[in-house]
């Protein structure tokens, strides 16, 4: 037996067994996700209960989505509770350069900050919606310490969004300053040795060290959280089940759930789905085209 | 499938790990940096301001959590007391007791470790399986395979909920486990992804001389590959864990009958139907018993659980 042919049998063996370890998950991918992509794309130029079979209606879901009030109104609202997103970093930014001084207890604050973020969302759901009640609520009693008498907060048109803000700061904060601390343990000290022998001050230092060298991270954050946030569902159900007063509270995957489940007009909520699952991959995208400038920057 | 698609991370530089305590002196601030001096003394002035203000939100992160476990050791009226209590008066002990009867609270807690734990035991070996292979094993097309399943994590469950929920109606698995078991079975990329990552530092040499004395595969991934991988993989165990029982949005499609559902969806139901009655503190204590768990296992395993998300974060 020659050498080629024997060592090309040890690879087809290698090749087999890469094969078969390698199936499992592409089969996953195929069945789970490929096929109900392609089938929520089709699904969307149709009319469609869930029952009966699809009947071909071209683009008419796409028209009627951006004439639908509801549908541009849980757009809206789920855009605007994006509001959150600034807020939160600037918070966790300020945590871990907070924690990232050499001081007793910084292992004790990270863990406190982190457990929301571990917390499950239906609990956490459902106790801020207890604190957010109008006459017994924790959030009023604190404002009415200094003299606020707080508002109905989930029933209240001009303040459900902001609370529903409100609580996904208080849930997300420990995540991104988790990050926000690995990343300024990883910036060289000598940058800020140089810089404070050339008489730059702690701001200066800040702006033009600091915020520079976390950008990756916060770059990170904000399409993540934008991701995240576009698919804000649990907290609107739990919270507010009917989607808010005059719907101010509903957003998108809200909105999809509610067509596509209690509505059943499934070949519609496709539609809407497609539309988000477009609006998720762009956004991702752009983030690996800018992440490759980003890192060479670095370098 | 659904909470623990996360997004592949940005690929950031360098790595970082956070120190377990600074207090060992490997984070210095920027501040610090400025008056070295300083530094070398634990409590200056700064530190204790820093100190205050970060005891004071603190407090803001734990009082509503704190709030939920009050209020579910109180009386169906001492929630309504002005000025509120902190502390009850009389401790109500009996609401935990309650929470049994009041609802399928222990089939849901059932439920939800049948589909966590069936879906990470067998999903991360299937994970670390395609991992080894991704990893260590030659194979046509290889690349072009493994960016592809990556690419299926830009894809959001709520773009593939509808076909998913119509094909499992098809076979007659709603209102069943399954729909949230099955799917989990064939692997999570983002495992995959990194105990590939990690595997790329263990020596190809050891794969090629076990294969030499007459090893097969799968003994070489049971005997060398899986302890190879034991950290990264415990940390990404953890992870799904959580994720899985923690998930509401594919078992609020699926389960409709109160034996079936899972613990966050039974107290979801508890928080619908006992508000009505005012009967807050059942609705709490619920809550806390489902929040227990997932703190305890944190609180537990913080150190692993806090570094793989700060490389999570980080490496990519």
């Amino acid at each position: 037996m020659s050498m080629t042919m024997r060592r090309s049998r040890l690879h087809r063996k290698e090749h087999l067994a890469a094969l078969l370890f390698v199936a499992i998950p592409v089969i996953g991918f195929l069945l789970f996700t490929l096929f109900p992509l392609l089938f929520s794309v089709y699904a969307s130029f149709t009319n469609w209960n869930g029952i009966s079979s699809p009947k071909f209606k071209g683009i008419d879901n796409y028209v009627k989505m951006f004439e639908d009030r509801y549908f541009l109104k849980s757009l809206w609202n789920t855009l605007y509770m994006m509001i959150g997103i600034p807020v939160g970093l600037a918070i966790s930014l300020a945590l871990a350069l907070a924690l990232n001084r050499k001081m007793r207890g910084t292992t004790f604050f990270r863990t406190v900050y982190y457990l929301p973020v571990i917390s499950s969302i239906a609990a956490v759901a459902i106790l801020w919606q207890w604190a957010f009640n109008g006459d017994f609520g924790l959030i009023n009693q604190g404002l009415s310490l200094v003299g606020i008498d707080g508002p109905n907060w989930l029933q209240d048109t001009s303040t459900v969004k902001p609370a529903l803000i409100i609580m996904a700061v208080w849930k997300g904060l420990g995540y991104s300053m988790l990050l926000y601390l690995a990343a300024l343990q990883s910036v060289p000290r000598y940058l800020y040795e140089a810089a404070s022998l050339d008489g730059a001050s702690p701001w200066q230092q800040f702006r033009h060290i600091t915020i520079p060298m976390v950008r990756p991270v916060t770059f990170f954050l904000i399409v993540t959280s934008i991701i995240g946030g576009s698919q804000i569902f649990v907290e609107i159900n739990i919270m507010t089940p009917t989607g808010g007063p005059e719907f101010e509270s509903a957003s998108i995957v809200w909105y999809i759930w509610q067509k596509a489940f209690d509505n059943l007009q499934m070949g519609y909520a496709s539609a809407m789905s497609v539309v988000l699952g477009l609006l998720v991959f762009i956004i991702t995208f752009i983030q690996f085209r800018l992440n490759r400038r980003n890192q060479f920057s670095i370098d | 499938m659904s909470t623990q698609r996360v997004i592949t991370p940005a690929p950031l530089k360098p790595v970082h790990r956070i120190p377990e305590s600074s207090g060992k002196g490997s984070g210095d601030g920027s501040r610090t940096a400025v008056v070295p001096e300083r530094s070398k003394r634990r409590t200056n002035p700064g530190n204790i301001l820093v100190g205050i203000i970060l005891s004071l939100g603190a407090v803001m992160m734990i009082a509503p959590l704190a709030w939920t476990f009050s209020t579910s050791l109180k009386t169906r009226e001492g929630v309504f007391e002005l000025p509120p209590q902190w502390i009850p008066d009389p401790f109500v002990w009996e609401n935990y007791a309650r929470i049994w009867t009041a609802g399928p609270l222990l089939s849901g807690i059932q439920n939800s470790l049948i589909v966590a734990c069936s879906v990470t035991i067998v999903g991360s070996l299937t994970s670390a399986l395609a991992a080894f292979a991704f990893a260590k094993l030659r194979m046509p097309f290889k690349n072009a395979i493994f960016l592809g399943l990556l690419a299926g994590l830009m894809i959001p469950f709520p773009t593939l909920m509808i076909p998913q929920f119509t094909i499992f109606a098809s076979i007659g698995w709603v209102d069943t486990l399954l729909p949230l078991i099955v799917p989990g079975l064939f692997g999570n990329i983002v495992m995959i992804f990194f105990l590939r990552q990690f595997l790329n530092s263990v020596p190809d040499s050891i794969v090629e001389a076990a294969r030499i004395d007459g090893a097969s595969y799968l003994q070489i991934f049971w005997i060398l590959i899986l302890p190879a991988v034991r950290p990264a993989l415990a940390a990404q165990f953890i992870l799904w864990f959580m994720a899985m029982w923690n998930d509401y949005l594919a078992p609020i499609i699926y389960l409709n009958s109160p034996g079936t559902q899972t613990l966050q969806l039974v107290i979801a139901n508890f928080n619908a139907q006992y508000a009505i009655q005012t009967d807050y503190p059942l609705i709490m204590a619920a809550s806390f018993v489902a929040l227990l768990p997932v703190l305890i296992v944190f609180v537990v395993f913080q150190r692993q659980i806090i570094e793989s998300i700060a490389l999570t974060g980080a490496k990519g």
